[in-house]
């Protein structure tokens, strides 16, 4: 017994406003609680939404691994020998906790923009350039950091808590640059002369450098209490 | 903004011009589908030349192997193997055929020719990311097979790198020096490669889909793709990491793995503190949903394939994806069953025992719907039908042996022999790799717009039927006899009188590996002298046989189908035959 | 061809089930089997490992018999043949899937539990002959304690295998040391627990003597041990099961059970050659 539903009518999908949706799109295909199979005129959210969450887990699983080869490490052996975490750490989280507030402040004033369609970017390009100023000063603030581990004999391999100390930050720094070059290209994006910044990438980016805000709270908080 | 006829959108990217953008760096996921197929093959091929020189060694170790002395003086010199040269041989077909071939062919390879054709898209969610993907694998690739090639010899700690062997460096012997750290690099930037395209399935099947392609209406292929992407998304995650720690144990200095006090060729070495069972969590924790991620995209092929040769629907499509969902969530909860012996705490070993039994269960009801399914049908044999009837077969087969490892007390005996190699080949080795030839005899029209030939195809599938069971069946004796494994040779009173049961083997696996010559005669004679595929050579309803063959650059035409009903019309009466597409309009009649 | 595959799958099925009834390799006289079990703990072992053939072998069966009979019945029929449901549709397999296996698990893991606790859960007994087993690249070396009944430390930077100080002990200042007694065979006497401790000297190996059920990774770092009861007097391979570098396939000793008369002697004897 075939079960099939009554053809759509004819009907002209049309293209959405460019309102930052990815090429292509699709469906968002729900079927309503009643059990009636409607073809929905509701579209999926764009694929980048979808893409950083997925991606945001991806990477809250591989600092998940690191933190328990840490928890294992401590226990296995009697070597685990304190580290005072540099003072410049603080003022580095500053900078970064910072730069998630401007950043909010520039897509708020990009909003603006887009709404007034006033042709002024000269603001949100402002918040902009201080949000990757800021995320900029934070990488500078962890290589001094590092540096001041190397002037108290603490280097990769000195013991464990320096270990994980090097390769934690290290880690977290690396993928605060990937935010850099997204923030870069935000702002490239921006300055076109006919505007090419999608919602979408602006939102993605967003959220991934705020988790990188929140990936660093975790990192701090983790190495201050094992470490 | 173009208004124009109904459903017609924009492509996400421009058509490629030049040769470069069409058949190397291309952003269309059927290109890079086929790229995936055609690194798998060249993995596989290698992978399987490894294995006969392996097998030849076991059992004729005195006689020179011709030519084995260019790939290797130090390895094979007078083309006779070294213990470490068989060692590293043994590692290197690991890896090469867990991660390029069995993670590849079924899931990358097919996944990404298909997944977005069969819930209607015209590309993946981010082409890019889908061509760098592609990329870094082959990068990932050359690093590996330039471990070949290095002065020390490739790795010999096995795919598993157990550390400490694996991770203090040269002092543990020929084969751990920079192979072993080119080793780690390899699965690092693999990692990475795979992490790209599991997000890019999975924003692609939730985002993408077209209009009334619903969840429930995409093909079971489809689901098997998705869920294997989820699991895939993890489990790399953490092997990352895990691969990150080793390089730096073997080339910082650092200690996390490497205890103190180790005495290696007489040197004290110069790590404390670390632990080997933390490399084997991490590792486990990533090496089970990774045979998770070789098995479910077959299983969700073989699934795809049986209905349509079956013409009729499964009993139950719900009860299998929900069963693939049940298998891929119980694959992270039961990674201690290969350390049962390892040293860890016992009691764990009962709570890994516990789900690795239960896991059982929904691996049970999908043989059984697809036993069930059979009953009633009218199957039609071909070469793909062939091949996926033959899963079914490896896969029982395969999984029954696993039952005797779930159980610590006889993982006693069992670690460590034949009867595991024996296990897991079956499974991942054959039944996998049969999903694999079910998908390409299926999907060659389609990508190719050729048949291949069937009677060429049946052959094949008996040489490799018949072979693979008289090759892998006596693993599990010889396990059982307690013929441990990984051993370069068998010298003593124990093992020597086995060796007549391993030449056996040698000589069908020989045999069975120049009957795929077969299968790459097909393929390649195929594609350019087939006989011409009609759309729908098999009269399947999913989406991608209502496109022409090979399909064009943006899929659909620009025209996005609608999807009125599931994929499981079979066995209806409708103008096109006993099926009714995904997208017709049509009503059919019972 | 349905009816050609049916036959292969029901021949291959049977041919495979042969060797496992009949522990032979076809018409040979190589075993293929557990060699005799000589511990106090394999019998339970080798209960479960019989169960688990039954069910996994009737199970195997018949699957590949339902495998084979449906494709022979369904594969050559007409075009216009009416499609049949399997009676109790999927309902019906999943509960039939979820009782077999459940209660198969159930009585496996039960089982199994007793087994497992024999060997890992129930420590040593207090006066179980305790001796030392290091595994090192690629030979297994093997130490008693003297008459002081105790086992002189390990010092790692002292091992000189030229000099045939495997263990690394330092005699001079460590007096426990001073009586060990290394060899690299393992006599025991039989009916009598020995509690087996293992030290890793340089990768990871593992203890593996098949007649006996034990088998024991030695991780480097770990203080890892095992215990057991032989009860046939006997020489047995102890083979190493876990990768260790080139010499793996090599790297064994040999387990003699003996009378503890002639177990006396023997240590005696070598505890004068030290």
């Amino acid at each position: 017994m075939a079960t099939t539903i009554q053809p759509p009518e004819a009907e002209q999908r049309q293209k959405p406003v460019d309102d930052g949706r990815s090429g292509g799109g699709g469906v968002r295909n729900l079927v309503p609680a009643d059990g009636s199979i409607k073809l929905l005129d509701d579209y999926s959210p764009e694929p980048s939404r979808t893409g950083i969450w997925v991606g945001l887990a991806a990477i809250t699983m591989s600092f998940a691994a690191f933190t328990s080869a840490l928890v294992v490490r401590q226990a296995t052996a009697n070597d685990w020998r304190h580290l005072t975490l540099p003072s410049i750490v603080f003022v580095n989280t500053l900078m970064l906790l910072a730069s998630s507030g401007t950043l909010e402040v520039a897509r708020q004033s990009i909003a603006t923009f887009v709404r007034e369609k006033t042709g002024n970017r000269t603001i949100p390009l402002l918040w902009l350039d201080a949000t990757l100023l800021l995320g900029l000063i934070f990488i500078a603030g962890q290589y001094v950091a590092w540096q001041q581990l190397r002037a108290g004999g603490l280097y990769l391999a000195s013991n464990p808590n320096s270990s994980f100390f090097y390769v934690l930050t290290g880690m977290h720094a690396l993928h605060v640059l990937g935010g850099l070059g997204g923030l870069t290209r935000v702002i490239y994006k921006f300055r076109q002369p006919v505007f090419g910044l999608r919602r979408s990438t602006l939102d993605a980016t967003s959220y991934y450098w705020h988790f990188m805000g929140i990936l660093w709270l975790y990192l701090l908080l983790v190495m201050w209490l094992k470490l | 903004m173009s208004e124009g006829s109904a459903q017609t959108v924009q492509h996400q990217h421009a058509p490629p011009q030049s040769f470069i953008r069409k058949h190397v760096f291309s952003l269309d996921h059927k290109v890079i589908g086929l790229q995936y197929y055609g690194l798998a093959l060249l993995a596989v091929v290698i992978g399987m030349g490894l294995s006969w020189l392996m097998r030849i060694h076991l059992v004729w170790p005195n006689a020179p192997i011709p030519g084995l002395q260019w790939l290797s003086k130090t390895g094979a010199p007078g083309g006779i193997m070294t213990p470490e040269y068989y060692l590293s041989l043994l590692t290197m077909h690991g890896t090469l055929m867990v991660f390029f071939v069995l993670t590849n062919a079924p899931f990358a390879a097919f996944g990404n020719y298909f997944l977005p054709i069969q819930i209607g898209a015209e590309d993946m969610a981010f082409p890019r990311f889908n061509m760098m993907s592609f990329w870094t694998t082959f990068v990932a690739f050359c690093i590996l097979v330039a471990a070949f090639f290095v002065h020390d010899g490739p790795p010999l700690a096995g795919w598993t790198a157990y550390a400490p062997l694996s991770a203090v460096g040269p002092d543990a012997g020929p084969g751990e020096g920079l192979g072993q750290t080119l080793w780690g690099l390899s699965i690092f930037v693999f990692c990475i490669a795979s992490l790209l395209g599991s997000l890019n399935f999975i924003a692609t099947t939730l985002d993408l889909r077209t209009k009334g392609m619903t969840l429930a209406r995409m093909p079971i292929s489809t689901w098997a793709w998705f869920i294997t992407s989820c699991i895939s998304l993890l489990a790399f995650a953490v092997l990352l990491p895990a691969s990150l720690l080793l390089i730096l144990d073997r080339v910082a200095g650092t200690s996390f793995f490497i205890p103190a006090g180790l005495v290696i060729s007489d040197r004290l070495q110069p790590h404390s503190g670390g632990s080997p069972l933390l490399w084997q969590h991490l590792f486990w924790f990533f090496g089970h949903p990774e045979v998770y991620i070789a098995i479910l995209p077959a299983m969700g092929i073989v699934s795809h394939i049986l209905i349509n040769s079956m013409r009729r629907p499964l009993l139950s499509h719900k009860v299998v994806i929900y069963c693939m969902m049940g298998i891929g969530f119980l694959s992270y909860m039961v990674w201690g069953h290969h350390m049962f012996v390892s040293g860890m705490n016992p009691f764990s070993a009962l709570m890994f025992s516990f789900p690795t039994l239960v896991i059982t269960i929904p691996a049970t009801i999908m043989t059984l719907i697809w036993l069930g399914s059979l009953y009633g049908s009218r199957l039609r044999i071909t070469a793909a039908s062939l091949f996926a009837l033959g899963f079914i077969s490896m896969f029982v087969s395969g999984g029954v042996s696993g039952f005797f490892l779930a159980q610590p007390s006889i993982d006693i005996f069992l670690h460590a022999t034949y009867f595991v190699v024996g296990h897991f080949h079956m499974v991942m080795g054959v039944a996998a790799i049969f999903g694999v030839f079910a998908g390409t005899y299926f999907w060659f029209p389609k990508m190719t717009g050729h048949m291949m030939d069937e009677r060429l195809g049946k052959l094949h599938f008996w040489f490799t039927f018949i072979g693979t069971y008289c090759i892998f069946m006596p693993f599990h004796y010889l396990g059982l006899a307690g013929n441990v494994r990984r051993y370069s040779a068998f010298v003593d009173d124990f093992l020597v009188p086995l060796i007549p049961v391993h030449r056996f083997i040698t000589i069908v696996a020989l045999l069975t590996g120049a009957g795929q010559l077969i299968f790459l005669y097909n393929l390649i004679h195929s594609r350019f002298r087939g006989a011409p595929a009609p759309p729908n050579p098999w009269e399947c309803t999913s989406l991608e046989w209502s496109m022409p063959s090979p399909p064009p650059f943006d899929n659909f035409g620009g025209n996005h189908p609608v999807v009125y009903r599931d994929p499981y019309q079979y066995g209806v009466k409708s103008s096109t035959g006993d099926y009714l597409m995904q997208d017709s309009p049509e009503e059919a009649k019972a | 061809m349905g009816k050609l595959f049916a036959v292969v799958v029901v021949v291959i099925a049977l041919a495979s089930a042969v060797p496992l009834i009949t522990h032979t390799w076809y018409g040979s006289a190589i075993r293929l089997a557990p060699p005799e079990d000589i511990s106090t703990h394999g019998h339970a072992i080798d209960e479960q490992l019989s169960e688990t053939m039954i069910e996994a072998g009737l199970s195997f069966l018949a699957a590949q018999f339902v495998l084979a009979f449906f494709v022979w019945r369904f594969s050559s029929r007409p075009a216009n043949a009416e499609i049949k449901s399997f009676p109790g549709g999927a309902r019906g397999l999943v509960i039939a899937a979820v009782v077999l296996v459940g209660t198969e698990m159930l009585a496996l893991g039960v089982l199994g539990q007793k087994a497992w606790a024999a060997v890992y859960f129930a420590p040593a007994k207090p006066d179980a002959l305790q001796i030392q087993a290091q595994a090192g690249q690629f030979a297994f070396y093997f130490r008693y304690p003297g008459a002081d009944g105790k086992l002189g430390d390990l010092h790692p930077d002292k091992i000189d295998e030229g000099n045939s100080n495997f263990f690394g002990l330092d005699p001079a200042n460590d007096v426990e040391s001073r009586d060990d007694i290394v060899t690299g065979e393992l006599a025991i006497p039989a009916n009598r627990e020995v509690h087996l401790l293992m030290h890793a000297k340089d990768v990871g190996h593992s203890f593996y003597v098949r007649e006996l059920r034990i088998q024991q990774d030695f991780v480097p770092g770990l203080d890892l041990s095992v215990h057991f009861t032989a009860t046939k007097i006997g020489k047995y391979e102890i083979v190493c099961t876990q990768l260790c570098g080139l010499g793996h396939y090599n790297m064994k000793a040999y387990l003699s059970v003996l009378s503890q008369e002639d177990f006396d002697s023997w240590l005696k004897q070598k505890a004068s050659e030290q």
